[in-house]
């Protein structure tokens, strides 16, 4: 059987960049399975601008800030394969995928990225009540068939859930000659970043409807209208709220979903939370040089960070594959407290983090004017103040190496009402 | 006369007559209202082909269900459809209720049904230990199946058409005339003999003809389709013991290793209404955590609805209702596992009339569409060989191939629109539910039948999938 180095399965901004990274740290013998026809994945369709803010201080298109990788990939002469679909990956990091030149292929790996990315939550998940008439798409689907073929799934438009491509969805679908009606968030607050509701929605008179739902679908063969209602604090639908919109399409961007199926498959601890793999300090998984990074991990607001993950992702790899990451002695979990949700690492290895190591995480409901906190046991070290925490942005904390002790027993990350 | 024999109606109860009546010399042809067969009642149902206790001894439901369900097994390995024989369990949950476990007993030893058991608790809970510790004892039923209702009812087809039965979509019945020696349907088409199996509309169409009025009430069943992650739950088929308080709801696996939980019943307003409910959906939700007190709802990919086509009098109306017209009508559960045996009688009835001759190079197998997932590797490798879309995954949550989306465009019944690829290749059934696939499927059908993507339909002509191309409904200027 074939063996490479590094395996990273998905071709998306975290496989690019956890490739790069671990090029660049000296490992040669890479392989990039990418299960669609190009590289550089669901930043190919996003081709609003806005990306790289952070990585390249500039505003790039979704297709643009992904070359920028794919340039330094072609570079760095590493290989990948495209239409290739990986079937399963097993405990030994056997991997097996299938393309139409190679067939079905088996290759050993030593050390494996997990970069699959997530999907997004379908209409059936949402049980919605009603037909189930051709014109409703996620906006992800809407999103290719509109950027990427040209073609329009719609012309009016009811848009259920403020996550951020619905969101840059209600934008792209009034620029291409649709009409939006409304957007409708189930819970009080939105899923997505504040600056897509105001770029996205406010600039064109479009509301947003927070506490609202869909429900009802009539048309049995195309969709002819939409009802929405109002809903309580246990989001039931309140009777005598409902608002029928007519209209042929609804889209909907109600929360992405990791695509860990083949991670299961591997045997890799899930987290009920994230629907992620649970990781450590170095982004390794529970099955040792099985590394996470991107999406599949956590859901990410921002590319840019996922650029940086997994460039730390393909560090770790290299570092396992080429000098080995010393076993960990001292695992220290880091908890969550407050609206914190949870945090990427989930433990902390002293002797193995970085000097400043970077702990993401993401709160579960809006907080104006709160702190966030980091206690090392009882110590506190961080007490920062923060204008606004929402659940549709990731925050992040630096944890330093000086901070934690060999007897350190827990680390704690939780935000503070004002 | 244009045809010896016209079926109307493309469901399974048709397709089965179709089935049989292509074993002969007759001139066959069936006619459907939508654009595919597999299109009503017999898309959505529980997909259970029932061991036969359930209906009464004597009736047409008890014999053709236990005939049916023997018959499954070899014409699942003719026509090569998924089916599999998982077992069944009848949980009763209070002792009180014993006795109605006897009764089912008593009435499927009467229906001929084999190997029925009752189980005690600790033989049940052996057997499906995420059951409720609330069980208290259950009928066991091993010849209890499942199977996949859309690849029986389109092999049962295809398999007709391959042997000359002609199919007409999009052909909904509107006038029948009574001519010299037969019948004119829709001022087009004459036959000698017609075999009604139109579902929910059997009894608009018997009532054109026959003086005996017959009714049929359109009563929906809601659904909810689980994940294949949630596969685990149970293996057996779990019904709930039919009490004075209900009927309640089954919990079963699918052929595919999904988790189906349903139906309920309700009565609708019109044979159109297979929308769902929110009270529907939280009814067969609740009635189901009677049966595993744990389920996890969060991994509903789907909810759906069907009609059963209830007749009044409660059994299939299987007869020549007028001469030369025979009915298929009334057939609700269990329609689909009798389907076989109704197919033979119905078209042994009109063979008795017409005394035909046997087909000369019947073709007796029918090949179904590849499925990776059940080949070897050596298996999978020669396919791309042959065909190298076999090695191009379009459809990445249920592992489907451009090459069987391309054999599903190509068949004797070919799929018109994106639900006639899902029912044949389980492109888009996944836990995505075409999210990814739906675009290059799309494409696929484009190419391979040659029309624009705008065109192309999600299920039937007035669901098109794409309204037009960007910036055609900007008003430049105003």
């Amino acid at each position: 059987m074939e063996n490479k180095q590094l395996v990273i399965i998905g071709g998306g901004p975290a496989g690019l960049a956890a490739a790069v990274a671990a090029k660049k740290a000296g490992l040669d013998d890479i392989l990039i399975l990418e299960r669609d026809t190009q590289l550089g994945g669901i930043l190919n369709q996003c081709i609003h601008n806005g990306f790289g803010l952070h990585t390249f201080k500039e505003e790039l298109t979704g297709p643009e800030y992904a070359q920028r990788f794919i340039d330094q990939m072609l570079d760095l002469e590493i290989p990948y394969e495209l239409n290739s679909m990986v079937l399963d990956i097993s405990k030994d990091k056997t991997i097996r995928y299938v393309n139409k030149d190679e067939g079905v292929k088996d290759i050993k790996a030593d050390a494996i990225i997990l970069a699959m990315g997530c999907r997004e939550r379908p209409a059936g998940a949402l049980s919605i009540p009603g037909y189930r008439p051709a014109g409703i798409y996620s906006a992800g689907t809407a999103q290719k068939l509109v950027n990427m073929d040209g073609l329009m799934p719609g012309k009016e438009v009811v848009i259920l859930g403020s996550g951020d491509i619905g969101l840059i969805m209600a934008r792209r679908m009034t620029f291409e000659g649709a009409h939006v009606h409304t957007v409708a968030e189930l819970m009080p607050y939105s899923g997505g970043l504040k600056r897509n509701i105001v770029q996205c929605l406010q600039d064109f008179d479009i509301p947003l409807q927070l506490s609202h739902t869909v429900t009802n679908i009539k048309g049995k063969e195309r969709v002819e209208s939409i009802t929405i209602a109002e809903v309580d604090e246990n989001r039931k639908p309140i009777p005598g709220t409902e608002v029928e919109y007519p209209c042929d399409t609804l889209l909907l961007s109600c929360g992405l979903i990791p695509e860990n199926e083949l991670s299961q498959q591997a045997g890799v601890e899930l987290s009920q939370i994230t629907n992620g793999p649970v990781v450590n300090e170095s982004l390794e998984t529970n099955i040792e040089g099985v590394f996470a990074c991107g999406n599949v991990l956590h859901v990410h607001d921002l590319v840019d960070f996922v650029s940086q993950e997994a460039a730390k992702a393909g560090q770790k790899a290299a570092q396992y594959v080429l000098e080995g990451i010393p076993t960990s002695k001292h695992e220290i979990p880091v908890r969550t407290g407050g609206l914190v949700r949870y945090t990427v690492p989930f433990t902390v290895d002293p002797e193995r983090m970085d000097e400043n190591q970077v702990v993401r995480f993401r709160v579960g409901n809006v907080l104006k004017g709160g702190y966030v906190n980091v206690y090392v046991d009882d110590e506190r070290k961080i007490h920062r103040k923060k204008m606004i925490m929402a659940p549709g942005e990731m925050e992040n904390i630096i944890l330093k190496k000086e901070w934690i002790k060999p007897e350190t027993k827990t680390i704690r990350v939780e935000t503070e009402e004002a | 006369m244009d045809f010896d024999v016209v079926i109307i109606g493309g469901g399974v109860t048709g397709s089965a007559i179709a089935y049989e009546l292509a074993k002969t010399d007759l001139k066959v042809a069936l006619l459907e209202k939508e654009e595919d067969v597999c299109e009503g009642t017999s898309k959505a149902n529980s997909a259970i082909v029932h061991a036969g206790f359930d209906a009464l001894p004597g009736t047409l439901k008890a014999k053709l269900n236990v005939e049916g369900s023997k018959m499954m097994p070899e014409l699942a390995r003719l026509l090569d459809f998924e089916y599999k024989n998982n077992g069944a369990l009848v949980l009763c949950f209070d002792e009180e209720h014993r006795k109605g476990v006897i009764e089912l007993y008593d009435r499927g030893q009467a229906n001929g049904v084999e190997g029925l058991q009752i189980l005690e608790k600790e033989q049940v809970k052996e057997m499906e230990p995420h059951v409720s510790d609330e069980v208290v004892c259950a009928l066991y039923a091993p010849t209890s199946s499942i199977v996949c209702p859309f690849g029986l009812t389109i092999a049962l087809a295809e398999n007709a058409a391959d042997n000359g039965v002609k199919f007409f979509f999009n052909q909904p019945v509107e006038t029948i005339e009574k001519i010299d020696g037969g019948w004119k349907i829709n001022d087009k088409y004459t036959t000698k003999t017609i075999v009604n199996a139109a579902g929910v509309y059997a009894d608009e169409i018997h009532n054109e003809v026959s003086e005996k009025k017959i009714h049929i009430t359109p009563r929906r069943g809601e659904y909810v389709l689980l994940d294949r992650s949630a596969g685990d739950l149970c293996s057996h088929t779990l019904f709930q013991l039919p009490t004075p308080a209900g009927k309640g709801v089954l919990i079963t696996p699918t052929v595919h290793g999904n988790m189906m939980i349903g139906p309920n019943a309700q009565e609708t307003e019109t044979k159109e209404n297979t929308n769902t409910t929110s009270e529907g959906q939280a009814e067969i939700r609740a009635k189901a955590l009677k049966t595993i007190l744990s389920i996890p709802f969060q991994k509903a990919i789907r909810t759906f609805s069907g009609l059963r086509a209830t007749p009044e009098g409660g059994d299939f109306i299987l007869e020549e209702s007028a001469d030369g017209f025979f009915d298929a009508a009334g057939i609700e559960s269990p329609g689909l596992s009798s389907a076989p045996a109704i197919g033979k009688m119905v078209a042994g009835m009109v063979e008795d009339k017409l005394k035909p001759g046997k087909k000369e190079n019947y073709q007796a197998t029918r090949k179904g569409f590849v499925n990776v997932k059940n080949l070897t590797k050596e298996e999978w490798d020669k396919l791309i060989e042959q065909d190298p879309d076999y090695g191009t995954i379009v459809c990445r949550c249920e592992t489907v191939t451009a090459g069987s989306i391309k054999d599903a465009l190509h068949r004797s019944i070919p799929a018109v629109s994106l639900d006639g690829i899902k029912r044949r290749t389980r492109a888009g059934m996944g836990r995505c539910q075409a999210g990814f696939c739906s675009p290059r499927s799309m494409e696929i059908i484009s190419k391979e039948l040659h029309i624009p993507m705008d065109e192309i339909c999600q299920s039937g002509k007035g669901s098109k999938l794409i309204t037009g191309k960007v910036k055609e409904g900007l008003n430049n200027g105003k």
